[in-house]
């Protein structure tokens, strides 16, 4: 199988720490932000940026983990229903700036589906999302991110793998494989 | 896994500890969505579901229309009493004219045992038991199940009393089924008389002596007595059955330990339960209705989900 390094550890921190910087900038002392980062991968990296922001400007974000899979739109149309993961949202978005943060952005199918879920917790001000990897050539819904690592262009046949060191992984990496075909 | 083994849920008993695990699991995901501010999910919005009740509900009848109103479904509701049924109409003839209105789901309760299991096996939709007769209730068992993990952690080796007429209750046979494929011991108390005579060939032990099973159990769960069941005299007087196996508080602070008690409603206050007792601390009862919910809606959602 065909494995491709397109960005390693080091550069990872690097983008990360971009995040942040961006984040300071357009949301000054996060007074009204809110971060909710995406089931089940998006949480890794949401994890990540709310610890980072603290140790760079020392605020707290409060942040949540969305999970979308009660509002996809392939519920029926798959041979099995997916199987939920934990929503963990102790706040309402009613007014807030929220971010949305996920790993890859694919088709778009899953923010639409987040971004529905999202509004059960109120209606937000302002809605922005954040993604380590921008997969631009597979959208089937007109989203776009505020924030992305990495722009990449891959067919359908290819996989956007994220590895973290938390999951069990030697070193934080993103790499595109090739679907296996029988 | 995030499949049931099953298509229809007709009884515990053809579940695999596997299924209870995953809509015990997707529960959980349910409980979160019931308690949003909005507490209603889109999944079900392109499907219609029929509750049909040949026998009066109340708690169950109105916890499968919420559950199935907070998955997005239609709902239609159907009651024996005023339906083609009394002009002589059969069950299957019933439900496929439902059916004919495109109706993807049948919630069924019935009087007699194994209805259900004969439905689906003449219908194309999903069917779900709502209750057969003294055969099963296994959404009861598993908002049971549910209630008691969410109190007790892992029901594995936890010791699971069943109190009161055993035998015209459907919720004791799904509960035997259903925690003992979770890995917890389950005995039985009451009067001789209601409890059934084959019982301990289902690997549950009888205890005739209500202190004795208080002080031996984790959780009681206890049941009414199915009078409209029962066509003969099973004990001398409620007020005799009362005394011997009826459950008040001061017997509960008297046990010295953490006890759960559990009923499934409705409550005969003063005869099985007494009020203080209904009301205490120890009670979950009002959590058994909650969950009643979230897992009816896992249920449906699991049933639905799969394509064809």
């Amino acid at each position: 199988m065909q494995k491709r390094l397109v960005l390693d550890q080091q550069q990872i921190d690097i983008t990360l720490k971009r995040f942040c910087y961006q984040l300071i900038e357009n949301h000054d002392d996060f007074e009204n932000t809110v971060f909710l980062g995406l089931q089940p991968r998006g949480t890794l990296l949401l994890d990540k940026i709310v610890a980072l922001l603290k140790e760079i400007s020392g605020i707290a974000v409060p942040s949540g983990y969305l999970d979308a899979t009660f509002h996809r739109d392939d519920f029926r149309r798959r041979d099995f229903p997916l199987k939920a993961n934990e929503t963990k949202i102790d706040f309402l978005v009613e007014g807030k700036k929220v971010v949305l943060i996920d790993d890859v952005l694919y088709k778009g199918r899953s923010v639409r589906a987040a971004m529905d879920a999202m509004i059960a917790f109120g209606r937000p001000q302002k809605v922005e999302l954040m993604v380590l990897v921008d997969r631009r050539l597979t959208r089937d819904y007109p989203i776009l991110p505020d924030y992305y690592g990495l722009k990449v262009n891959t067919l359908d046949s290819q996989y956007v793998v994220v590895e973290w060191v938390a999951q069990g992984n030697p070193a934080d990496a993103i790499w595109i494989t090739e679907k296996v075909t029988s | 896994m995030s499949q049931l083994s099953t298509r229809h849920l007709l009884g515990i008993k053809e579940l695999s500890e596997a299924d209870i695990q995953l809509v015990l699991e997707t529960a959980t995901n349910f409980k979160e969505v019931i308690n949003r501010p909005i507490k209603k999910v889109p999944s079900l919005r392109d499907i219609t579901i029929a509750n049909i009740f040949f026998e009066n509900s109340t708690r169950t009848r109105l916890s499968f229309e919420l559950a199935e109103k907070r998955l997005s479904a239609d709902v239609v509701n159907f009651s024996s009493s005023n339906s083609s049924v009394k002009k002589g109409e059969t069950l299957v003839d019933t439900v496929n004219n439902i059916l004919a209105m495109k109706v993807d789901m049948v919630v069924m309760r019935h009087a007699s045992p194994g209805a259900p299991h004969f439905l689906s096996k003449y219908v194309p939709a999903n069917v779900v038991n709502a209750g057969d007769g003294t055969h099963e209730h296994p959404t009861q068992a598993l908002l049971d199940a549910f209630s008691m993990q969410e109190k007790l952690g892992d029901l594995k080796g936890k010791k699971i009393a069943i109190i009161g007429d055993i035998l015209h209750s459907r919720v004791a046979l799904s509960n035997i089924f259903c925690l003992q494929k979770l890995g917890a011991e389950v005995r039985v108390c009451g009067p001789v008389t209601l409890i059934p005579k084959y019982i301990e060939s289902l690997g549950v032990k009888v205890e005739l002596d209500l202190q004795k099973i208080l002080n031996w159990c984790d959780v009681a769960n206890v049941l009414r007595i199915q009078l409209e069941r029962q066509q003969i005299k099973y004990f001398p007087s409620l007020r005799e059955y009362s005394l011997y196996y009826g459950i008040n508080k001061k017997m509960l602070d008297g046990l010295n330990k953490e006890i759960v008690v559990m009923h499934p409603g409705p409550i005969n206050r003063g005869v099985e339960l007494s009020s203080d007792a209904a009301d205490s601390a120890h009670s979950i009862i009002l959590d058994q209705v909650e969950n009643g919910v979230a897992v009816r809606m896992a249920v449906l959602y699991l049933l639905a989900g799969a394509k064809g």
